[in-house]
C-alpha cells in the first residue's frame, strides 16, 4: 500500500506524516510513505487545501491534519 | 459588559492586587491589569468566535468556492470572489494550489485575485481582536474596506490583461475533478476543534506580546510626538504606515492591540487601518510562494495595485473623519 502526503512542507504536513507513520506502527499494515511537495503535482491531484493524504494515488482526506485514528480506517 | 467578562477581570485582579500586590490605582496597576485582563479575555474570545466562525467555513471549502465561482461573470464574479475570500478557509501556504484549481477552471485571473486579495486581508483572527479590541464599528469598517480593496484589485489586474505572466504550466495543468466532501455535524464540529487548536497555538504568543507591548505604550509613550508624525494632518502618515507594515506580516495579530495603543495616542484611523491591511495583505513569504505560478511583473503589479487601493482606503477614511 502506499500512502502520500501532499502539502509543500509546512508544518502541518510534517505532523501529517508523523501522524501517518504512527498509524502504520499501530495496525501493522504494510505501506510506504511518500511525500508530494510539489505544487504542480498537489494541484494536478485536484487538492486546493493542503495538507492531503492519499491511499494508493486516491486523495482522502485533504484540508486538515488527518488524525491517527483516521488514517487506520483508511489503511485498514 | 457580559458577565462572562467579570470572570477576566476577577482574575486580573487576583493576579495584580494580590499575586503581585501592586498597589491600585497606580499606573503599574494599570497597566499590569490590563495586560491580564485583556490576554485572557482575547484568547477566550478567539477559541469561542474561531469555533464558529470555522462551523460556517465548513460550508465552503475551496472545492465548492471553484464551482460557484465558475457561474458568475465580470463584476458579479469579483463582488463573489471578494466575499468567499471571507468565508473560505485560507492559509497562504494553499494560496498556490487555489490559484492553480481557479485558473484551470476557468475563472479569469482577475477574478482569482479578488479572492486571493480579501482572503488574507479578512482572516478570522483579525477579525476577532478588531472587533474585541476597537468595538464593531471599526471591526465593521475594516471587513468591508477589505472587501472593497479584494473587488477593486481583481479589477484592475483583470483590465490590465495579464494573462501572459502567470507561468505557462499553470494553463497546462489538468486537474482531477475532486469530489466535495460530504461533511456532518460531527465533522463539522471536529474540524472547529481543530481549527481552534492549530489557530490559537500558532498565535496566542503575538497576542501576548502585541498586548504587553499595547500596555505599555497606553502607560508611557508620548501622545504629541505620536500624534504629530502619524496624526491625520501629515498627508505622508498613511503610506508610510503601509511601508513600514508590509514587512511585518508574522506579527499581524500583535499589531493590532498595538495600533489600538497607538490611536489612542493620536495615530489617525485611516493610517491605523492601512497599516493593519498592510500586515496582512502584503506579505514576503506569501510573495515568494505565489512566485510559483506567476511571473515577476504579475507580482510587481500585485503589491502594487494591493498597496495603492490599502493606500486609498487610509485616506479615505482620514478624510472622512475629519468630517465626523
Amino acid at each position: 500500500m502506499k500512502i502520500t502526503i501532499y502539502g509543500p512542507g509546512c508544518k502541518n504536513c510534517v505532523n501529517l506524516a508523523d501522524n501517518a507513520k504512527k498509524a502504520i506502527e499501530e495496525t501493522g499494515v504494510e505501506a510506504e510513505i511518500v511525500k508530494v511537495e510539489d505544487m504542480k503535482e498537489i494541484a494536478m491531484a485536484g487538492i486546493m487545501s493542503t495538507p492531503a493524504i492519499g491511499i494508493d494515488g486516491e486523495v482522502k482526506i485533504k484540508g486538515k491534519v488527518a488524525t491517527v485514528e483516521e488514517i487506520k480506517k483508511l489503511i485498514s | 459588559m457580559l458577565l462572562v467578562f467579570e470572570i477576566f477581570i476577577k482574575f486580573a485582579d487576583l493576579i495584580t492586587y494580590n499575586l503581585f500586590g501592586i498597589e491600585e490605582g497606580t499606573r503599574l496597576a494599570d497597566s499590569v491589569h490590563f495586560f491580564f485582563y485583556d490576554t485572557t479575555k482575547i484568547i477566550f474570545l478567539l477559541s469561542i468566535m474561531i469555533f464558529f466562525i470555522s462551523i460556517v467555513r465548513s460550508y465552503f471549502p475551496p472545492e465548492k468556492t471553484k464551482k460557484l465561482l465558475s457561474n458568475y461573470k465580470k463584476i458579479t464574479g469579483h463582488i463573489m470572489a471578494s466575499l468567499l475570500g471571507v468565508v473560505t478557509p485560507f492559509c497562504s501556504c494553499s494560496s498556490v494550489p487555489i490559484f492553480i484549481g481557479f485558473v484551470e477552471s476557468g475563472i479569469p485571473l482577475g477574478v482569482t485575485f479578488s479572492f486571493l486579495i480579501t482572503s488574507p486581508i479578512v482572516n478570522e483572527v483579525a477579525l476577532v481582536m478588531l472587533y474585541t479590541i476597537f468595538g464593531w464599528k471599526i471591526g465593521t469598517l475594516y471587513l468591508v474596506s477589505g472587501i472593497l480593496v479584494g473587488i477593486v484589485g481583481g479589477i484592475v489586474i483583470e483590465y490590465l490583461g495579464m494573462e501572459k505572466q502567470v507561468e505557462e504550466y499553470v494553463y497546462q495543468i489538468s486537474a482531477q475533478e475532486s469530489e466535495i466532501e460530504e461533511l456532518n455535524w460531527s465533522d463539522r464540529i471536529n474540524f472547529a476543534k481543530a481549527e481552534v487548536k492549530e489557530i490559537v497555538s500558532r498565535v496566542w504568543l503575538y497576542v501576548i506580546i502585541g498586548i504587553g507591548i499595547g500596555a505599555a505604550i497606553h502607560g508611557y509613550a508620548p501622545a504629541e510626538l505620536l500624534a504629530q508624525y502619524a496624526g491625520a494632518d501629515n498627508p505622508l502618515s498613511v503610506i508610510a504606515a503601509v511601508i513600514v507594515g508590509i514587512p511585518l506580516y508574522a506579527n499581524a495579530v500583535g499589531t493590532i492591540p498595538i495600533v489600538e495603543a497607538l490611536m489612542g495616542k493620536g495615530v489617525a484611523l485611516g493610517t491605523a487601518l492601512s497599516f493593519m491591511m498592510a500586515t496582512t495583505a502584503l506579505s514576503l513569504p506569501a510573495m515568494i510562494i505565489l512566485r510559483k505560478v506567476i511571473k515577476p511583473k504579475l507580482i510587481t503589479v500585485f503589491i502594487t495595485v494591493v498597496g495603492i487601493s490599502i493606500i486609498g482606503v487610509g485616506y479615505m477614511f482620514n478624510f472622512v473623519m475629519s468630517f465626523v
